[in-house]
Formats: structure tokens, sequence, C-alpha cells
């Protein structure tokens, strides 16, 4: 169990740049894009003379004191927004990992042995399973969390500034903030982890795999491999023998392998959402909740796409010990 | 003999050659064993088979163990340096100390720091700012706190220069050797590790063809200077070699009497260097 933290935190040594200043610096050029975007707006505001206070001054107090208006069940609408806002920032950001962990897999097991720095890593006491497994978690689990915290601490930043800027012209929606719920968004983002971890399983497996046998470039085998057997499945016809059509072929093999990192692709095989109100969008993000994002565990998609990525990180384990130089 | 490595009939290989043909040798505990053959001879093929990094054909035994199932224990005791410069750039010396200390449990980091402490390596200094030569200063102190039964040595000084060379062999024999280890060493620079054999294995086209220890390689081998009026008698015993040095004949014997050769001229014992391009003659023809 040490040695497995310490494997892992190797492996944060070796991509600290990626795993974590990746996420980070995008979070921080967004945010900053933003703020431009609004300095941009009051100053583009004030010299077409709109001035947003005077006019809310002119009406008295109901602009300044907006959730005056307001009973508990819009503030709760106004909370769910911002928790949209939450939510779709940490997304965004754990888009961006990503994109970083489908090419951390790629040179996992295949960069060290173009350097021959795997002869080191050999020459310790270190079973190749537990070297390909660091991997895995450092793919799987370690870099979403990592993503997840700069994503929820980013969205929260986004949401004081537009605080800020709404201060800006007098109105105080510090209460709005309080409508939102980031604790609970951390807690679900987190939650989901597992889940996306379970899915992202064939992608990461079928990269590693790659990585652990190619002799040169597994970037093309990667790519070429699946989108070619694709290509000539469609082209014979071949899924026609299952009475299937070719796009399945294509979603369920190319697409699991090689997209299952974006975050959310569980979400065709979810059960239905029901009824939702297009007005309701609390109610709408409460429907949406970890119990939905779960129940794709019901469908087999997934364990079949788990099961194939253990069968191929145990391929990915076995090339780690014969696998010479490339 | 207390052997810790016994191979026999080791064979390898690979598309279009035969690195290993069948080679056999045993090593015994507390020696350092010279693995001397030329580029393609089978040394590297050999180490690997050593360090279960390859698959082979033949017996193998490593300290008892089989170096192709049982390589993750075998690992806790032997140690290598494959190659000068394996070190991975991106790891700095303290984050390296950190994390051998804590999956090895044969680290002593009390003695690798020790080591540091000698070097000018400084605490967060990354491989990818380091000479090639501090790199294996670095890999070197590493290993040397290591207490494994077998040490393996793939080339460690190559391109290093001389300051270097004599500190890594120097440091192993004063701060790491003792009767409990062994070491097994391939190099090219053949004249620097000879005083420091115990052992020596000339390897050719994947056969083991000469395997002796130092004591009796000098009593087995001689070279004699011979003036030119007796050159012909000396070719009469059948000499490995023969080099021509200012007008006398240098010739060199395997088993011959030393009082017969006396008789020809000044006898002494031949350089492993000498008696290495005598037995590799034509391995490039």
């Amino acid at each position: 169990m040490k040695t497995f933290y310490w494997l892992v935190k190797r492996e944060y040594w070796e991509n600290r740049g990626g795993f974590f200043r990746a996420p980070l610096i995008t979070a921080i050029v967004f945010l900053v894009l933003n703020f431009m975007a609004i300095v941009l707006g009051e100053v583009l505001g004030r010299s077409r003379g709109l001035h947003f206070n005077t006019a809310s001054d002119a009406m008295g107090s109901s602009l300044s004191n907006p959730l005056g208006n307001l009973d508990n069940k819009d503030l709760s609408q106004v909370g769910a927004v911002l928790d949209m806002t939450l939510y779709g920032f940490t997304t965004f950001i754990v888009c961006v990992t990503a994109i970083v962990v489908f090419f951390y897999c790629l040179g996992a097991l295949y960069d060290d042995r173009r350097d021959r720095s795997f002869l080191f890593w050999k020459s310790l006491p270190i079973s190749d399973t537990n070297t390909v497994l660091s991997k895995v978690a450092s793919a799987a689990i370690l870099a979403p969390v990592i993503s997840v915290v700069i994503g929820v601490v980013g969205g929260l930043i986004l949401l004081l500034m537009g605080v800020i800027a709404a201060l800006f012209h007098g109105i105080n929606v510090w209460q709005v903030l309080l409508e939102a719920h980031p604790l609970r968004v951390a807690f679900n983002m987190v939650c989901l982890i597992p889940l996306y971890a379970l899915w992202a399983l064939p992608t990461i497996g079928w990269l590693m795999l790659c990585s652990a046998w190619a002799r040169s470039k597994p970037f093309l085998w990667a790519i070429a491999l699946p989108l070619g057997s694709a290509v000539v499945v469609q082209w014979f016809g071949l899924m026609g023998l299952f009475n299937l059509p070719a796009a399945w072929f294509w979603t369920n093999v190319p697409g699991r392998l090689l997209m299952s990192l974006i975050p959310g692709g569980w979400l065709r095989d979810t059960s239905s959402i029901g009824n939702v109100d297009k007005h309701d969008i609390s109610g709408a993000l409460d429907s949406v909740g970890l119990s939905f994002h779960y129940s794709v565990l019901g469908s087999p998609n997934i364990w079949i796409g788990a099961a194939v990525g253990a069968v191929m990180i145990g391929a990915a384990i076995w090339f780690r010990r014969w696998r010479e130089e490339a | 003999m207390n052997a810790v490595i016994t191979a026999s009939g080791l064979t390898k290989r690979y598309k279009n050659s035969l690195a290993l043909d069948g080679a056999s040798f045993q090593i015994g505990a507390g020696r350092i064993v010279g693995l001397i053959g030329p580029n393609g001879a089978g040394k590297t093929t050999a180490l690997k088979a050593i360090l279960g990094l390859t698959t082979f054909g033949g017996e193998l035994s490593v300290l008892g163990l089989d170096p192709r199932k049982q390589r993750d224990k075998l690992m806790e005791e032997v140690c290598f340096i494959a190659d000068v410069a394996v070190l991975p750039r991106w790891l700095k010396v303290k984050d390296a100390v950190d994390f051998v200390a804590n999956v090895h449990p044969r680290f002593d980091r009390a003695k690798c720091e020790a080591f540091l402490a000698r070097t000018k390596l400084q605490p967060n200094q990354k491989v990818k700012q380091m000479s090639k030569g501090m790199i294996v200063q670095l890999h070197l102190a590493l290993v040397m706190a290591i207490d494994a039964r077998l040490l393996v040595l793939d080339e460690p000084t190559l391109g290093l220069d001389i300051l270097y060379r004599k500190q890594f062999y120097q440091s192993l024999l004063e701060d790491y050797f003792d009767e409990n280890k062994t070491i097994l060493v391939t190099t090219h620079q053949v004249e620097e590790i000879e005083h420091i054999l115990t052992d020596l294995m000339f390897i050719r086209d994947g056969k083991i063809v000469l395997d002796t220890d130092m004591e009796a390689l000098g009593e087995r081998f001689s070279e004699v200077l011979v003036g030119a009026e007796l050159a012909a008698a000396a070719r009469q015993l059948n000499p490995l070699d023969e080099r021509q040095v200012f007008g006398k004949s240098i010739f060199l014997f395997d088993n011959v009497s030393r009082p017969q050769l006396e008789q020809l001229g000044e006898v002494r014992r031949p350089s492993i260097g000498d008696l290495f391009v005598a037995t590799m003659k034509g391995t490039y023809a």
C-alpha cells in the first residue's frame, strides 16, 4: 500500500504540469477573460451614456434591492442558476483534464521505454502490476479530483465576480450568493468521479495497452486501429450480420475506446428523466442528481466497457513485464 | 562454490540473429566478475536474462530464483545500473531519495545522503540539469545505499571522463563491495577495471569462450618478448597471437610451461586488453 502511494506520487511529480497546472491555468485564463469582459462592459456602458445605477436610483428602491421582490421559490431558482454555473465551469475544467489524461495514458507506458528510464524503475522491487495500476489510478481518480477542486473553486470566484460587478451598480446580491450550494456541487462532482472512472475504463485501458505494446507511435496505433476497423465494418456492412446498423459499431467500439474520457458520456444510457418543467430550473437540477447519474449502472454498456477495460489493463501489465525498450 | 548465478545453455534468438547461443557459466558469492565481449556478442542480452528483463531458453538461477517467474522477489536483492543516464529527466534529487527510501526495503537513507554530500548535487536539482557524470553519481549513491546481494552494471561509465570513471570504481570498491556482495560488470574500458576484477569471462557470438579467475589467468596465459632469431621456435609452440614491436615479436601463449617460455625471452603477464584482442581476432571479419 505504501509502495502504491509513492507510485501515484511519482506520477504526480512527473505530470504536475498536466494534472495541476493545465486545469489551473485554463481556469485562470477563463476568469481573466471574464473579468476583462465585465470591465469592457462597464467602460462601454459608461462611454455610451448608459447609467444603469442612476436609472435604478430613479426607479427607487425596487432595483437596488431586487431581492425584495423575490419569494422563496424564486430565490431557489436563482440558486439553481448559480449552481448550474458551478457545474458548468467545473465540467469545462474536467474536459481540459480529460484531454490531458488522454495523452497521459498514451505516454504512460511508452515514454519511459523510449528514453530508457524504465530500466531505472525496473531496477527497484516494484511489480509491473503495481506500476500499471498506479498509472490507471492517476488517470481515473487523481487527475479528475484535482480538476474538480480547481473547477469548484474557480466557479465560486466566477460567481463572486458577478456579485462584485452587481455591487458597483448598487445592487446587493450577496443574499443570492447564499442561495448557491457550492459544497453540494463539490460533493456531487466528487461523488461522480467513481462513475466517471468506471465509464472511462475502456478508453484508459485501450490507450494504456497501446502505450505498453507499441514499439513506436502509440498515438497512431491507438487512433488508427479502432477507426480503421470501423471503416472496414461499415464498408462491408458487417454489422448487418447482427441486424445492427454500422452506427452501432461506431458508437460502441471506436466511441467507447477513444471518447469515454469526456465527462457525462454515460448520459445516453441513464434512465429517462421523466417530466421536467422547463421553467423550473431548480426542480430540473434536482432531478439530474446523483441517483439519476448512477442509474446508468443498470445498463450493460458501462459494465461491458469496464470489463473490456480491465482486460486491456491486464494485457498492458503483461506487455509492461516483457516489452523491451522502444 | 556458493553460486549466486548458475546458467546453463542460455539461448536467446532475435528475429534474424542468435544473441545467446547456449552460454553456460557460474558466478560465486563475493566475486567481481567482468563480462567482456565485442559489440553484439550478447553481453547485454545475458544481463537482461539475469535481471528478468527478457525471455530466453535454458536454465538460469539467480540467488536461487528464476528471473522469468520470480522477478519481483528477485529485485529486492538485486540491483542494476543498466546504462549511463537512464534516470528520468524530471526527477529531483530529493524526490529520488524519498521514492527509493519508501519503496525499497533494503535502502539505507543515511548512507545515501552521506554519498550525496560528497558530490555537488543539490536536493532540488533535476536530472535534466545535470551532466552525465553527475547523473551517474546520483544513480550510484542510490544503488550503493541498497544492501543488495548482486549488483549488475552494464557499461556504467560509458561516455564519462576519466575523473568520474576512476571515482566510480573507487567508490564501489571502498564503500560498497564486501564478501557478501557480488558485482557483475560489462565494459569496453577493460584496462580500467583490470585491477579490481576477481574473475573474467569473455563472451563471443553468444558463447562464453573464456571463464577464469584472475590468479589462474596469470598462470595460464603468458606473454613472451622474443628476438627475431628465436621467433621460428616460438611459433612452433602454437601461440595465440603474435605482434611486432621494435623488431622483436611478442607472442601470447595459452598453457605453455613457464621454463620452456623463459628460454625464448622475457616472460610477463599479458594485459586483459591484449588477451581480449587475441581471443576475439576475426570477430568483425
